[in-house]
């Protein structure tokens, strides 16, 4: 048997190309094999209209400079079109609100005052919680040094915050955002923008409980204090670096490739099938793509016990955000704003988020549809021809399981999109050139991520640490000796960060 | 299968009931059952015994007896991928199991602990019937998660069946007319025609005896019983209640669900449910065959070699040890486990029980605290358990093809 490779990923999504650099720095040899033929998943920046360009996912709030330094990444090509974008609560009125390197512009005194306070106890819990983002989470009961170490780090990290900071932590964890929001401000539109980070990605709106705190927390996790960096080149700059990194330490990728299934002789893999038929050895196979994808279509249910099955079908991955493109004759002009440079959000209240999720619960979706709109060719020149621009917004809710399904609608959802639009930048109907619209079934089908989901699978505290994505499977070892997960599904979980990826490569490199 | 389980609402389930139900075979059994002596098996009435148990019980090791197993669940799997759902399903390996014959089989949790046993049939290379005593349908339904080209359906009330078992069974299904039967082999399925519609006959049974069971539709249940009674008659048939078969049954070894063991799905407590190789099921477990549920742990669990034993004994006297706490020695200081079954056997004459034994113990004496009754006053005394290694009952014929007088 040929045994070219030491390890290969499936899937060259960012955490698979970040597993591949940090293992090819440790001298495995390394076979990425992409589906698609470009690199990146959903951090691809592609071209959606002629010389338009885009990347689904759009800013790097999660980057971390290990991330960076660790592979190289400035070395590679990777740079910032712009350190960090501010938040805008637009109103329709021009009386935004703007948050920006953690002062409020435009708020109330009031607001301003109990905003300091607010962000000085968030960053205080981000501190105490984000050396666990990058380190993999402890199997309960397993006895071993390291699982025990890490849970009373874990707990010594909570305790250290003081007495009245850990009740206050454990208080607010699984707070709906719109409690955590009402405890501390006024103005809807405050109130409002800062939950949108709480739920956005998750099947999640203001009155959920659940995961609002830790979502903002992940949000905080990268080395820009929740700021948010705009990649040069879209997230495909981010992407091509990853990937000229992990070839530079002599790791092999190849696109166009997607795998059929893994090879099994007995309980071990030795491989990956082609869907071409052809077959590729190795005695580690790791995933980059979503659990259900990785256990049911790679490995198969036949090599699994049937509660860990069970555990794993029962994962919540039905996305339910779309993604709008817009390619721009001219920039538009949002009504009260000298430059649309910032992260700006359509979201006038919790309760406006809240009546669009309610269409979203029951398969439906809403009139007005709250948004995240960037504009990254203000920052960066190279996404669209000189003097026309690119819009990219995350458009919520749309359900992956749209009563009807979505071939018959997303013309509707489009025009609710962009009527939505329109009363924040009237008259941008008519600068729009081109336009893509990917709901959450085009991003399942076009990107192979089950439901179109961000994070391949619920981000949720019941979804979280040493259950993500379902204790057995949660410390990056899967049940199947040789198979490990890196992606989203594993901790921490989606948003681009490549922590996933990272951690995995060090669970790999631990276990020979 | 689709990836979702999809359960159904109570109220579209035609089978839930109120009262009890009579099985397809209820009009002759209720005819027979002077006594009414009744005992509910899955919501089916089921004799307890018929005129007199022991009676039965000897018909069933001298010439041969009828038990109702119709209310047993029974379980339809139909698809290009039954073999492997069920492979991955059960601890033996089912395919190597060929067409028409039947397996012994048990199927286990991620822990390796018994969700519960029963007999698999292979039907055609893709079509198998499951039979278990107790309702495993929302198992099975997990367990086909991942394995798209499959149909689960129970067809319990579809298939009434029979278990003819004793001496004579094969001499009296010959005098019925299926000519051939003395050439099935143990754990063979065979197929005759039968009135309008066909008959299948199986070599399998819960007495340890040569004996078959019996499946065929509903609508033919009356007629097959009023045949095997009047052909009968000659042979010595006898009708047989849950107490004799819960006697021939330990006589041959065979352990019973929420008796000597609990499904694992079923217990509360840690360790209140079973592996297989507590109930000495390991010779079922295969670590050679394709994956399957529970093999990591049940291979840990093996390699350990810690974990308790269900041990057959032999205990001095005559007075069953029915719920015996056992011990270590006779000073009964150290408990060391307990009885699950005790009768006296008649026909091998001797005092047996199963024993539940902790893995410290299970090479040092054992000891059963048996309390006995006599003219309502208790007795206590402490007996001597030997351990014995083969079933208590296991005639040469039951396993001889063709069976000696056929």
């Amino acid at each position: 048997m040929n045994k070219q490779y030491d390890v290969i990923i499936i899937g060259g999504g960012h955490n698979g190309l970040a597993c591949a650099g940090y293992l090819a720095k440790a001298g495995r040899k390394v076979l990425v094999l992409e589906a698609a033929g470009q690199l990146g998943g959903l951090g691809a920046t592609r071209e959606f209209a002629p010389g338009f360009n885009a990347s689904v996912a759009h800013t790097l709030p999660q980057l971390t400079n290990s991330l960076v330094k660790d592979l190289e990444l400035s070395q590679h090509g990777f740079r910032l079109a712009q350190e960090s974008l501010a938040t805008i609560a637009l109103s329709p009125d021009g009386n935004h609100i703007t948050v920006h390197r953690g002062k409020l512009q435009g708020a109330s005194d009031a607001d301003t005052a109990a905003y300091a306070d607010y962000l000085q106890l968030m960053q205080k819990f981000a501190k105490a919680i984000n050396p666990f983002w990058h380190k993999r989470p402890p199997m309960v009961g397993s006895g071993g040094l390291q699982d025990i170490t890490t849970l009373g780090q874990f707990g010594w990290k909570l305790r250290s915050l003081g007495k009245d900071d850990m009740r206050e932590m454990m208080r607010m964890i699984t707070l709906p955002a719109r409690d955590l929001m009402d405890e501390y401000f006024d103005s809807p539109l405050l109130k409002a923008a800062l939950s949108w980070d709480a739920n956005v990605g998750s099947k999640l709106a203001p009155r959920s409980p659940n995961n609002a705190v830790l979502a903002l927390l992940y949000r905080m996790s990268g080395d820009f204090g929740g700021d948010l960096p705009l990649p040069a080149g879209g997230v495909g700059g981010l992407v091509d670096a990853l990937a000229a990194a992990a070839r530079s330490k002599g790791a092999e990728i190849r696109t166009d490739s997607p795998v059929a299934h893994v090879v099994m002789d007995g309980q071990r893999p030795t491989g990956v099938e082609l869907e071409s038929g052809e077959i590729v050895n190795a005695n580690t196979i790791v995933s980059n793509a979503d659990p259900k994808t990785s256990f049911f279509k790679l490995l198969g249910a036949q090599h699994l016990d049937v509660q860990f099955t069970h555990r794993i079908n029962r994962l919540r991955c039905d996305g339910y955000v779309a993604k709008l493109h817009l390619a721009l004759d001219t920039l538009p002009a949002f009504a009260g704003l000298d430059s649309p440079g910032g992260r700006m959000l359509l979201t006038p209240s919790m309760q406006a988020i809240e009546n669009a999720y309610d269409f979203a619960k029951y398969g439906e979706f809403a009139q007005e549809l709250p948004m995240e709109v960037i504009i990254p060719s203000v920052h960066d020149a190279s996404l669209a021809p000189a003097g026309k621009h690119v819009l990219s917004a995350l458009v919520q809710y749309a359900p992956y399981q749209l009563k009807g399904g979505w071939d018959s609608q997303r013309e509707q959802f489009l025009s609710n999109a962009l009527d939505t639009l329109e009363r924040y930048a009237p008259g941008i109907r008519t600068q729009i050139a081109a336009s893509e619209l990917l709901t959450p079934v085009d991003l399942e089908q076009q990107y192979r991520v089950r439901g179109g989901h961000w994070h391949h699978a619920e981000f949720a505290i019941d979804n979280w640490w040493m259950n993500r994505p379902t204790y057995g499977a949660s410390q990056y070892k899967t049940p199947i000796a040789g198979f490990y997960l890196c992606g989203a599904g594993a901790h921490p979980g989606g948003g681009i960060m490549g922590a996933a990826g990272a951690n995995a490569a060090l669970a790999i490199l631990e276990e020979k | 299968m689709p990836l979702t389980a999809q359960l159904q609402n109570a109220e579209d389930i035609a089978h839930v009931h109120e009262g009890i139900l009579h099985s397809p075979f209820h009009r002759r059994t209720s005819a027979l059952n002077i006594n009414e002596q009744w005992v509910p098996w899955n919501g089916y009435a089921a004799a307890a015994y018929y005129a007199d148990a022991h009676l039965e019980y000897f018909a069933t090791r001298n010439t041969c007896a009828v038990f109702d197993v119709s209310p047993m669940r029974k379980y339809r799997f139909q698809g290009a991928d039954a073999q492997a759902m069920l492979d991955r399903m059960v601890t033996r390996d089912v395919s190597a199991q060929a067409v028409d014959t039947v397996a012994y089989n048990v199927w286990c949790t991620d822990a390796g602990r018994v969700v519960d046993d029963g007999t698999l049939f292979r039907l055609a290379h893709d079509e198998f019937m499951v039979c278990c005593a107790d309702p495993c349908f929302d198992w099975f339904q997990l367990a086909a998660i991942g394995f798209e080209r499959l149909e689960i359906s129970d067809i319990s009330d579809d298939v009434a069946a029979l278990a003819l078992q004793g001496p004579t069974s094969c001499a009296l299904l010959k005098a019925m007319g299926f000519t051939g039967i003395e050439n099935c082999k143990p754990f063979q399925i065979v197929r005759f025609p039968y009135a309008d519609g066909e008959i299948t006959i199986s070599r399998t049974g819960y007495t340890g005896d040569l004996g078959y069971e019996l499946w065929l539709e509903p609508r033919h249940a009356e007629q097959l019983w009023d045949d095997l009674f009047s052909t009968g008659k000659l042979y010595g048939i006898q009708p047989l209640g849950d107490e004799s078969l819960d006697m021939a049954r330990l006589e041959a070894g065979f352990i019973a669900p929420d008796v000597d063991f609990h499904g694992s799905l079923h217990t509360v407590d840690l360790h209140h449910d079973h592996s297989p190789f507590e109930l000495g099921l390991g010779w079922i477990v295969n670590f050679k065959k394709p994956h399957f549920t529970g093999r990591a742990a049940l291979q840990k669990e093996k390699e350990s070699g810690n974990y308790r034993r269900l041990f057959k004994l032999d205990i001095e006297g005559n007075k069953p040890a029915e719920h015996s706490i056992l011990y270590s020695s006779k000073k009964c200081s150290q408990e060391i486990g307990y009885v699950t079954s005790a009768m006296w056997s008649p026909v091998v004459k001797a005092n047996i029980a199963y024993g539940l034994i902790d893995p410290k113990y299970i090479n040092g004496e054992i000891w059963a605290e048996v309390y006995h009754q006599k003219e309502l006053r208790w007795y206590r005394k402490v007996a001597r358990c030997t351990r014995v290694t083969k079933p208590f009952w296991s005639p040469q014929r039951a396993r001889q093809t063709p069976p000696p007088d056929c």
